[in-house]
């Protein structure tokens, strides 16, 4: 039996507040933790599969052009080559996330070097990697193909464009104005899991194990690819080693396996290697930043201007959405927003965690920085001066506004120096130290969910939906909600995830997964409790449970004459996303050291504070923020994606090369969750933390590096070189 | 991965004859060698599996000196007593490298035959005359931050990326070889060649000749620094590095052994550059006319020349630490 939540409305009763079992919210550790330090967690190209032939994806050695001729002669007679696969099905790039149809395919046409255009299968895995290295293939190669964003006419993003008053009024008649362009350079996912599957079919149905973010969508874009039904296909991916936006859609390999196990009669496996996971999946786009800021005598923002370029492959939709938050960040009567995108022959740009905020937010928040050193107002007065009252384009209110707390609390904790704003005040040896702050924001996005919740005859529960867990916690947080709601222990709570035959969930994805699958648990609890409460003759409302028992003793298990109770849970987003604008918020303040010699930037300590709704896991929303703050470190200081200038292709493609923050960058970080129920961000009252960690925590480093030596630099990261070239003496 | 052979040698004059043919490597740790197997980039028929030879031991030489064997790993050299009481630039250099974890694994024999990081050269589809005499060098007008400024030529850009042959440079220690004319003993400063028109040789090992130890020479004592800059605080590559050995006496330098990483296709040693601070109070004019002689012929490519500014930094901050330090 399903039931249907479609919401409305806000959700203020506060339920899950008043629940007996009292275990929502609580640190739990992760349930399946254990099983994945001891290795007993299988993760996709770790299934035992018997007889199963290994693939090994080739790759374009041009940047635009066609493929005239592949010689499979010249693979086949080597040892253990079982086939080479170059139908015209196998995908050419990763699907974007939520594209719910198949990416690009068609291998015979290359737009960019590295682009999969074939895969070699053997016996073995060396032997199938031999060979794709070997593969004789001829090209047509077409000239000319555009690597570089700032030498193309790009592509205005009308959805995104913003024109409200006269901004270069507002400029010229501002008191304090901020005129400034930053850019960023392109980031990897980086996640340490490689993107792999294992397809098998029997006869024509087909089972895939993949390392997939959003099995909802994976399902219909795989069916689409093969130009198959959905009902023959059955997609697991019970642990994900990382995504990070990296696998929200089907990438190549996964297509690829499943015609090679079609074509050769037998299971195969594809990993792609770490190259070809830099290379061949997905970027986030390098952008440009235009900031305007134009403030009245006291600070308040009279206008505000952001514009981006950023880039892509023809063909592709996606473009990084940078101004996503800026659209809301602060007021400003006169706006100029605006996105550009330039066609390029890069590898796919597409979501990488935090998409827009990621790069957006430490652009903007540096300018403010800018604009409080030029107005003379302590940074993080001059944010509280400007938090809008409601939005300040379509003038909706906001669903929930924890800013103010955030840069408050967060100012306490960390012990903002309001007097040391002057550059250069600090010096120990060669190092000087400094200290600045940023604020935080990533919208709050919720997906439809299914969830199916079974109260067994044993006194347990079981939690079934195809909803991934991606190593943020999943697992124990749908645990903790129907054991809070039906009265149990966690730990009697089974939960079954990553399985495309159960009911379809949200996927992991924008920082969506908690809020919208935990609202389908909390439907299909509901339900359950209501036809409880009816069996003893009361209301859902004043239903007591707590360690299997009723409030008056009786057992869950004597309630259910013998009988399992199901529910499926069916969530659904209403009009609610038409009334409010709805954002997580947050600060960030840091420490750094700048070494006057060198240019080397130490972060000292870091501490964010956050406000997303409900904390459903105290500490796995902790390491989320942690994780997010470590990749704030990135941003600022370490992490680009370098693209040969003569044929568009990835060079650092590897963890030696790009460079990821290390355990020495990254030091001892501080998190204050700032609490607060927003119920018209879902039924349960939480919003996303996955991303917001990361948005705009750059800027706080970078704002300290100007703090602390003088240096004020627009271009991110933040390397010694870029930090010397604007050292003063 | 081509398929190879794998011999575990049987001796040394055995693994000499193996490896005599190009067709064979030896291998030690493997944390090089098998990386770029991996990627294509060496293609041996067989290993030579050099490990159970013996020379792994770290021993005191008849003039006070220390015997480095070449199969003793990075971090066995690294905590070794000695090293660290008396050769710390060394034990700096090493812990300054890689990670925990590679260094266990990891030769002193194979990290100074460790080969450069270029993304040219590890990326088979693309030029590389080091890998690939006469296809071109994709570094030169490509992403070449990394890349030397001293001692180029226009076939080749590269690096020598190691940290632990810089302070071995400094400290002039010299490398043991064995091969089938016997052994001989070069100065590590004439072990690794520049590039010139040859890049693809990158030491002065002939075939078949395989390092048995490095000698440390008698202890100097000195103010010892290793000082490496780079993008991540550990587990990256020097944008630069100094090995420093500095005394002063009376307030004017007394021994000044300087050696740099990053900079070049070998560990770049350049005694006018030590020697111009002798006899001289530490000043930052007389810093910056090291600086000057080291980086006389400097050129950048572009994108890393950045390093010329930062190494004349770098010499700086090291110079500065070190005459405080002795001070
Ligand atoms: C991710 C990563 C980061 C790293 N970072 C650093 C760093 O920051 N600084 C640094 O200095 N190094 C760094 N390294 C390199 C590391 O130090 C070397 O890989 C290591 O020292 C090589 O030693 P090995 O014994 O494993 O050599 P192997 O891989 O076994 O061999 C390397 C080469 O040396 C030859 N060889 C080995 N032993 C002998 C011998 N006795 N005689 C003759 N030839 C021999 C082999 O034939 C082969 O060609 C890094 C490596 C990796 C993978
Ligand atoms: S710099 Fe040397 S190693 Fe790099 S591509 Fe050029 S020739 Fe090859």
């Amino acid at each position: 039996m399903t039931v249907h939540f479609k919401q409305d409305e806000p959700v203020n009763s506060n339920r899950l507040d008043g629940m007996k079992q009292g275990v929502l919210g609580k640190p739990l550790p992760r349930i399946e933790g254990l099983a994945k330090v001891t290795g007993t967690a299988s993760y996709a190209a770790e299934f035992p599969v018997e007889n199963c032939a290994e693939g090994v994806l080739v790759t374009a050695t041009i940047t635009r052009g066609e493929v005239t001729s592949i010689d499979r002669e010249s693979v086949l007679s080597m040892p253990g080559v079982i086939a080479v696969i170059d139908d015209e099905k196998l995908c050419t790039r990763a699907a974007q996330g939520t594209a719910n149809e198949a990416p690009m395919q068609g291998p015979s046409q290359v737009c960019y070097w590295g682009q999969p255009i074939a895969l070699v299968v053997a016996e073995t895995f060396e032997q199938a990697r031999d060979a794709a290295k070997h593969l004789a293939v001829e090209y047509r190669k077409e000239e000319g193909a555009p690597l570089d964003p700032s030498e193309v006419e790009p592509e205005e993003q009308e959805d995104e464009t913003v024109h409200q008053g006269d901004l270069a009024h507002a400029m010229a008649d501002a008191a304090h104005s901020v005129d400034v362009t930053y850019t960023t350079k392109g980031h990897a996912s980086a996640a340490m899991e490689p993107h792999a599957a294992i397809a098998q079919w029997d006869g024509d149905k087909l089972t895939v194990h993949a390392s997939l973010q959003m099995l909802n969508y994976n399902i219909t874009e795989l069916a689409d690819a093969l130009d198959m039904k959905e009902e023959n296909i059955r997609l697991i991916s019970r642990f994900v080693g990382g995504g990070f936006g990296s696998k929200l859609g089907i990438s190549e390999e996964v297509v690829a396996a499943a015609l090679a196990a079609k074509e050769v009669g037998r299971p195969v496996r594809v990993v792609q290697s770490r190259q070809q996971v830099f290379q061949t999946v997905m970027r986030r786009s390098e952008t440009t930043q235009r900031l305007r800021l134009a403030a009245d005598s006291d600070g308040k923002l009279i206008g505000f201007g952001h514009e981006a370029l950023v880039s892509n492959l023809p063909g592709e939709t996606f473009a990084e959405p940078v101004l996503q938050s800026s659209h809301f960040m602060y007021g400003g009567e006169n706006r100029e927003l605006m996105l550009n995108v330039a066609r390029i022959h890069r590898m796919t740009a597409g979501s990488v965690r935090a998409p827009g905020e990621a790069v957006g937010m430490p652009a903007l928040e540096g300018a403010m920085d800018v604009l409080a050193a030029k107005a003379g107002i302590d940074p993080v007065e001059l944010r509280l001066r400007n938090i809008p009252e409601k939005d300040p384009e379509d003038g909706l209110p906001f669903s929930s506004h924890k800013l103010a707390e955030c840069l408050k609390q967060g100012a306490e904790a960390f012990g903002w120096d309001k007097d040391q704003r002057k550059p250069r005040q600090r010096r120990e040896g060669e190092w000087w130290i400094g200290t600045g702050m940023a604020s935080a924001a990533r919208v709050h996005n919720i997906s439809e969910a299914k969830a199916r919740v079974t109260l067994k005859t044993d006194g347990t529960a079981l939690v079934e939906t195809d909803m991934t867990d991606i190593g943020t916690g999943t697992y124990t947080i749908l645990a903790q909600i129907a054991g809070e709601m039906l009265g149990l222990d966690p730990k009697r709570v089974l939960v079954e995830l990553g399985d495309t035959r159960h009911p379809r969930g949200p996927g992991s994805g924008g920082s969506w997964g908690a809020a919208s699958i935990g609202s389908a648990v909390y439907v299909a609890c509901k339900a359950i409790r209501e036809e409880l409460a009816t069996r003893i003759g009361t209301s859902e409302d004043k239903l007591e449970l707590s360690e299997g028992k009723t409030a008056t003793g009786e057992s869950l298990t004597d309630l259910l004459e013998g009988k399992d109770l199901a529910r499926e849970g069916h969530y659904e987003p209403g009009d609610i996303e038409d009334d409010y604008t709805a954002s997580g918020f947050g600060a960030f303040f840091a420490e750094v050291r700048v070494n006057h010699y060198t240019g080397e930037t130490r972060v000292e300590r870091m501490l964010g504070a956050f406000g997303f709704g409900r904390v459903l896991n105290a500490k796995t929303a902790r390491s989320q923020c942690i994780g997010g703050i470590t990749w704030s470190i990135g941003v600022a200081l370490t992490e680009a994606l370098e693209f040969d200038p003569r044929d568009g292709h990835l060079v650092n493609c590897d963890l030696a090369e790009y460079h990821v923050p290390v355990h020495r960058d990254v030091p001892d970080l501080d998190v204050v969750l700032v609490e607060e129920r927003d119920g018209a961000a879902s039924p349960i009252q939480a919003k996303g933390i996955g991303e917001l960690g990361m948005c705009g925590g750059a800027a706080a480093i970078a704002n300290a590096i100007y703090n602390a030596c003088g240096a004020r630099l627009y271009d991110y990261p933040m390397t010694p070189d870029r930090v010397l070239a604007v050292m003063p003496d | 991965m081509r398929p190879f052979q794998y011999t575990r040698a049987p001796s040394l004059a055995e693994a000499s004859n193996m490896t005599a043919g190009k067709d064979t490597l030896a291998i030690a740790g493997g944390t090089n060698l098998l990386d770029l197997m991996k990627l294509q980039v060496e293609t041996p028929d067989q290993l030579a599996d050099i490990n159970r030879l013996g020379f792994a031991e770290i021993e005191d030489t008849d003039n006070g000196g220390l015997r480095l064997g070449a199969l003793a790993t990075n971090t066995e050299t690294a905590v070794h007593p000695r090293v660290r009481s008396d050769y710390p630039v060394l034990s700096r250099a090493i812990l300054a490298g890689a990670t925990q974890q590679l260094r266990n694994k990891a030769t002193n024999g194979g990290n100074l035959c460790q080969r450069t990081r270029c993304f040219y050269f590890t990326n088979i589809d693309q030029p590389c005359n080091k890998r690939e005499p006469g296809s071109g060098c994709g570094a030169i007008d490509g992403i070449a931050k990394l890349h030397a400024i001293l001692g180029t030529s226009d076939q080749c850009i590269a690096t020598y990326p190691g940290d632990m042959a810089v302070a071995l440079s400094a400290l002039g220690a010299t490398v043991h070889i064995s091969g089938d004319k016997g052994e001989r003993s070069v100065p590590v400063r004439d072990f690794h060649c520049l590039p010139g028109d040859t890049p693809w040789i990158e030491n002065v090992l002939e075939p078949g000749e395989i390092i048995t130890g490095i000698v440390l020479p008698a202890p100097v004592g000195g103010t010892q620094i290793y000082r490496k800059v780079r993008e991540r605080s550990s587990y990256a590559f020097a944008l630069v590095s100094v090995a420093a050995i500095i005394e002063l006496t009376d307030g004017k330098f007394s021994r000044a052994d300087l050696a740099f990483g990053g900079l070049a296709h070998k560990p770049w040693h350049d005694p006018r550059v030590g020697e111009c601070l002798l006899g001289q109070p530490p000043s930052d004019a007389l810093f910056d006319k090291a600086a000057d002689i080291l980086l006389e012929n400097a050129r950048g490519f572009g994108e890393n020349d950045f390093k010329i500014p930062l190494t004349r930094r770098t010499l700086h901050a090291v110079l500065s630490q070190a005459t405080e330090d002795a001070a």
